[in-house]
């Protein structure tokens, strides 16, 4: 914030477009960082352990996060807005549960189950967003209340796990789909479609344009004469969307729903959006950058099973420590950028 | 956000000024007469529960004597709300400087593991309780020196200590739920008795009434307000804002400390990967419940005990009840928008013409 004002004190023209130039480059350098970790990282594995550096393992890694990724796309327009949503780990797992209960205990066909979960999804955001924009709270709280509200309605609907054995889920969670030589499944093809379709929404579209104006200043974006209130819950309902399609690939992957999947997911995707390159205070980053954060944390994942002596709470630990890196290079860039 | 704190106090004042007159609503003149006195609400909310805890709750308010300790429902909430006063007190205090402190539960991981590797080494307590509270300590040093040294945003900030924090602990205590079977001083804190009347409360009480000194003998309670209505303002005033916010972080690791080792003592064990989950989402709420400002500014230390109580007493209540304990989330979280509308800006200015 303190940033932005001043890059305004800035003054004359020009210094305001250098200042724009070097933020941006500030931006873009995590970004950077986040694909060279990515090479290096995957180096390391490569070099240390026999069997790593086949595509396979690469593909797994896409395979094994392909929810975390969906998740992530949604996150990066809310961080990019200036906002943060909490709820996405538990509306993951509500849409787990809504979708086991409606296929195991009210006998849905399967494709209107995914039409009502990823409604539900999509409702679930729009409702937060509303009450984000109609009463001016702040998101941290609102989406907050969310977490609450939908890890409690998954318990209202069962308190034990519903498996799934609905022919169309169980096919979708076996199919393998060849890839040069290797093999993905449906739902990775899923999330890497619909990251190329946020990619597009970001910046292709009116609407990125105004995410990207709220991230930046919302009094701004107001004065401009863009609708706020309409792209916040635009924005809120499209995270919900996306933390549906999130469970539903989570519960091809489980073929399960169950109160207690991905607790904590809602951090992953924080985490994966920040070493992704986007700015936490919002209006700088990429969607992209989303990819390049799941594919770090899950290749971290990855190395720690291979090495297999190491335990697996040094996945915690390191994750932590790259979130800290990420936010002090940040930090110091937009810092340098502003003086 | 400030604007609105800036003015709430002069709006009130204009509200005084003239005696309400009688074509007012009566129940506009109850919020008026409400609205002056901010510990009325949270605690009216607590009066409002207890009564109905008591009436579905068969021999809520009994209370007896048994081997000269007092036993009963009220008992049992006010040791069982303990931890979580003192994450709420902590918490109150970083909320006021416009902060948020999302580690609170895995610094209390942190302490209840340290205490409990130190204890099964047969470490003198002293000195396990000595480096549990310095290890909270670290984990404030290390919030405060990122939220006041850095600049980041508090949340983000925090979350790091979240994330990395159970890591630590459960590294601590290499992934095992570590059990203490002695010496028997360590239970004292979490399920001692003195004076008929659970140990926890007398640590919640001295923690209060020394905090609270602190903040009302002394002027550190108006600069720390000072500093959540406006950080610019306040440091062009010349208050030292970073050093305010620094100990603001620290004294709330210190008290999610305090909690750890309460909790660990009272469960006999250390749980690294289960101790204080989610309990700084409870504190957070907490702290709304009793008046506290999100937006930072406006807290009330006595109003977050209160808070912690409302919280425990529903709880208890849904236990009692035999309703699935997990209906208690969907609870919470009406609690929590019912709480966000009713001090929004928007709702408030509705009500009032």
């Amino acid at each position: 914030m303190s940033a932005t004002s001043t890059s305004g004190q800035a003054g004359a023209g020009q210094s305001l477009a250098q200042a724009l130039k070097q933020r941006s480059r500030a931006a873009a350098f995590p970004a950077q960082v986040a694909l060279g970790l990515l090479v290096l990282l995957w180096g390391l594995g490569a070099s240390h352990y026999t069997g790593f550096a086949s595509l396979q393992v690469l593909l797994n890694l896409l395979i094994d996060n392909a929810y975390l990724l969906v998740l992530a796309v949604g996150m990066s327009l809310v961080i990019l807005s200036g906002g943060i949503d909490l709820s996405v780990g538990s509306v993951l797992a509500l849409s787990t549960m809504v979708a086991a209960w409606l296929l195991q205990v009210a006998q849905w066909p399967p494709l209107a189950v995914v039409a009502a979960v990823l409604l539900m999804g999509a409702g679930f955001g729009a409702l937060m967003g509303g009450l984000i924009h109609g009463f001016g709270l702040q998101p941290f709280i609102v989406t907050l209340g969310g977490m609450f509200l939908a890890r409690g309605l998954c318990y209202l609907i069962s308190i034990n796990s519903i498996t799934i054995e609905d022919p169309l889920f169980v096919a979708l969670s076996q199919t393998q789909i060849p890839v040069l030589g290797g093999f993905i499944s449906p739902g990775a093809l899923i999330a890497l479609l619909l990251l190329a379709l946020g990619i597009a929404l970001a910046h292709w579209s009116a609407f990125g344009r105004t995410v990207y104006a709220l991230g930046g200043n919302e009094q701004s974006a107001l004065m401009m004469g863009l609708n706020v209130g309409r792209a916040k819950v635009l924005i809120y309902s499209c995270s919900g969307f996306c933390a549906a399609l999130a469970g539903l690939l989570f519960a091809f992957y489980m073929l399960s729903g169950y109160g207690l999947h991905a607790q904590g997911a809602e951090l992953d995707a924080i985490a994966a959006v920040v070493i992704g390159g986007t700015v936490l205070s919002g209006g700088y980053g990429y969607v992209a950058g989303a990819l390049s954060g799941v594919l770090v944390l899950g290749l971290i994942q990855t190395l720690i099973a291979f090495d297999g002596s190491l335990s697996s709470w040094w996945t915690k630990i390191v994750i932590g420590a790259l979130l800290f890196v990420f936010c002090v290079v940040q930090r110091l860039l937009s810092r340098r950028a502003a003086s | 956000m400030s604007g609105v704190d800036l003015t709430q106090p002069l709006r009130r004042k204009r509200v005084r000024a003239p005696a309400p007159s009688p074509a007012q609503q009566p129940w506009q003149r109850l919020r008026h007469w409400a609205g002056r006195h901010a510990l009325l609400q949270p605690l009216a909310a607590l009066a409002l529960l207890l009564l109905v805890a008591g009436i579905s709750v068969p021999g809520f308010f009994a209370l007896e004597l048994k081997d000269g300790h007092l036993y009963g429902s009220l008992i049992d909430i006010l040791n069982r709300a303990a931890p979580l006063m003192l994450a709420a007190m902590g918490l109150t205090l970083v909320i006021a400087t416009r902060g948020i402190d999302v580690s609170v539960g895995a610094v209390v991981a942190i302490a209840g593991t340290v205490a409990a590797t130190l204890v099964l080494a047969q470490a003198p307590l002293w000195q396990a309780l000595c480096a549990a509270l310095g290890a909270a300590l670290v984990c404030g040093v290390w919030n405060g020196l990122l939220v006041a040294g850095l600049g980041l945003q508090p949340i983000i900030a925090t979350l790091i200590l979240m994330v990395a924090g159970r890591g630590l602990a459960q590294l601590c205590a290499d992934g095992q739920i570590l059990t203490v079977y002695s010496p028997a001083s360590f239970f004292v804190l979490g399920g001692g008795y003195l004076l008929g009347l659970p140990v926890a409360l007398f640590v919640v009480a001295a923690v209060f009434i020394a905090t609270q000194l602190l903040l009302r003998r002394t002027a550190l309670g108006l600069f720390i307000q000072a500093v959540g209505i406006n950080p610019v303002a306040a440091r062009l005033a010349g208050l030292r804002t970073t050093a305010l916010i620094f100990l603001a972080y620290v004294f709330c690791s210190l008290c999610a400390g305090l909690a750890g080792l309460m909790i660990a003592s009272n469960i006999k064990s250390a749980d690294a990967n289960n101790a204080g989950l989610l309990l700084e989402l409870d504190a957070i709420l907490a702290v709304t419940l009793g008046g506290g400002s999100l937006a930072g500014g406006r807290f009330s230390l006595a109003g977050s005990l209160v808070g912690a109580l409302i919280i425990q007493t529903l709880s208890y209540t849904i236990y009692s009840l035999g309703v699935p304990p997990e209906v208690n989330m969907v609870v919470k979280a009406i609690v929590v928008f019912a709480v966000c509308i009713s001090q929004s800006t928007a709702f408030r200015s509705k009500g009032q013409p």
